[in-house]
């Protein structure tokens, strides 16, 4: 028990003595996880609202695979990209194996379906309910889509701070895409994995407590942005 | 009421609308059925009958949102009718933004330059008595002030035909009247009417002709005064004299008609 109390004030030390080990690694992991969201919200958004809004064959198909693939396990995300990215694979001339760049790449395979099957739903939605005034006024799908995302841009930044949330936390895919290399790609999922097997706990609660602060503050900020689209757009 | 300003488009006329044997079918049900009508210039037509008649399914293949099965609909100047139109629908649906920012943008949909988009929303919000609402969010107003914005963003778009869809449906009596003195109002500004209601007392109100219709069929059309002092048609008389129309099937002579509540 004092072992533990003691981890938690140095822990509490390290965070707000902001450590230079320490907030390298969480610099990396928001710069790793925010690209990577950013990526897959820029692919993932405009995939989720041609899907919403056009039907063709195969579409079934893509929309249940996308609604799957929101629960692709991280390690075999991690695999894939290695395997692709490795000296071997057919990306193997780019280097990228081991670097920011693959965890990016990594992550925005994670990413991307939560956004796009997110979008889908949420731009789907708001098309049956405003198609006929939309195709009255003359916009069909292709014109009508930059209003229906504005339109849905309170539930889409929850998908977002979904993606974020979900990038954030995992540790497989860039465990094995990244390789836990100090100062080059350990992030903090990967350092409390390695912190903990090394024993120390200080490092490990102190990572654990801003990772658990970072996910309080997305809840917090989905529940705020849900909350004002209330009051604003009925 | 101040003249708007010359709304997006001015071009030749694309009345009269007519309408040639046209049928909608959907899931194997016949809906409208052999309709041929011809609507001429500058009247308000009202399109009365009871629910299911196929009132808004009418309105709805007339503004083009949907096909016809069967049969054509053909306005004078073919080649880009749809801009010279708007419809206000039973329910408003508003973007989730400003109220002034609704009627910008169908302005914008129809390309009005920016600086011609400003004049024609103030006057369309005042004319419509929602200025002192511009900022406000859209989808906060009542019912009956989101239907006055649906009026307005269409009156914005200075159509030449203006298609309504049971416009009062949801609204107390006090808003209704505002909506009309709106269509009204747009009507005086040369817009062509056609609308839907179940609701006679409006029909008497805003109607230059009548068009009566049940079970997918116009069964009877006359200027409106004839209409109500002396419809032609037997349902059509009931319908006027407030008794309810319902199915019927196979119980009389009039097999597979509705029948009379008497």
């Amino acid at each position: 028990m004092t072992d533990f109390s003691d981890a938690i004030s140095n822990a509490l030390a390290l965070v707000f003595g902001l450590d230079a080990a320490l907030t390298e690694i969480v610099g990396l992991s928001l710069r790793v996880s925010l690209t990577a969201v950013a990526i897959a919200a820029a692919i993932g958004m405009p995939v989720g609202a041609l899907l919403a809004l056009y039907r063709f064959r195969g579409r079934f198909f893509l929309v249940v695979s996308m609604n799957a693939l929101m629960g692709l396990p991280p390690v075999v995300v991690g695999l894939i990209v290695y395997l692709l990215l490795s000296r071997a694979g057919p990306f193997g001339v780019f280097g990228l194996l081991f670097t920011p760049t693959a965890m990016i790449i990594a992550q925005v395979l994670l990413v991307t379906p939560i956004i796009a099957a997110l979008t889908r739903q949420v731009i789907e939605d708001l098309w049956v309910e405003y198609e006929e005034q939309m195709r009255s006024l003359g916009a069909g799908p292709g014109r009508a889509m930059p209003a229906l995302l504005w339109d849905g841009r309170f539930t889409l930044i929850t998908a977002i701070l979904a993606g974020f949330g979900r990038a954030t936390a995992e540790v497989g895919a860039v465990m094995i895409v990244g390789g836990n290399i100090d100062h080059v790609t350990r992030v903090m999922t990967t350092s409390i994995a390695l912190e903990v097997s090394k024993g120390n706990l200080a490092l490990a609660l102190g990572l654990g407590i801003i990772l658990l602060v970072l996910s309080a503050g997305i809840n917090g900020a989905a529940y705020m942005i849900q909350h004002e689209t209330r009051r604003w757009h009925a | 009421m101040n003249a708007l300003a010359p709304g997006p488009v001015s071009a030749s006329s694309i009345l009269p609308l007519e309408l040639d044997g046209v049928c909608f079918e959907a899931g194997g049900t016949r809906l409208i059925k052999d309709v041929s009508w011809r609507f001429g210039a500058d009247l308000r037509t009202v399109v009365i009958g009871p629910n299911g008649a196929g009132k808004s399914l009418l309105l709805r293949l007339c503004h083009g949102l949907i096909k016809p099965s069967q049969g054509h609909v053909r306005w004078q100047n073919e080649a880009n009718p749809a801009r010279h139109q708007a419809m206000v629908f039973q329910r408003p649906v508003m973007l989730r933004r400003s109220v002034a920012a609704n009627v910008d943008y169908a302005l914008k949909l129809r390309h009005v330059p920016r600086r011609q988009r400003t004049d024609i929303i103030d006057r369309v919000l005042h004319e419509t008595g929602l200025k002192r609402l511009a900022d406000q969010p859209a989808r906060v107003l009542s019912i009956g002030e989101q239907q006055k914005l649906a009026l307005a963003r269409a009156w914005a778009l200075k159509p030449q035909v203006l298609f309504l869809d049971e416009p009062t449906a949801s609204l107390d009596p006090a808003a209704t009247h505002g909506v009309e003195e709106i269509i009204a109002a747009i009507h005086a500004q040369g817009t062509r009417i056609i609308m839907t209601t179940h609701d006679l007392g409006q029909a008497r109100r805003m109607a230059d002709e009548v068009l009566f219709i049940n079970r997918g069929r116009i069964l009877e059309a006359a200027p409106a005064k004839a209409f109500f002092e002396k419809p032609k048609n037997d349902l059509a008389q009931a319908f006027v004299r407030g008794e309810l129309l319902w199915w019927n099937k196979g119980r009389d002579n009039r097999k597979n008609q509705p029948g009379l509540q008497t």
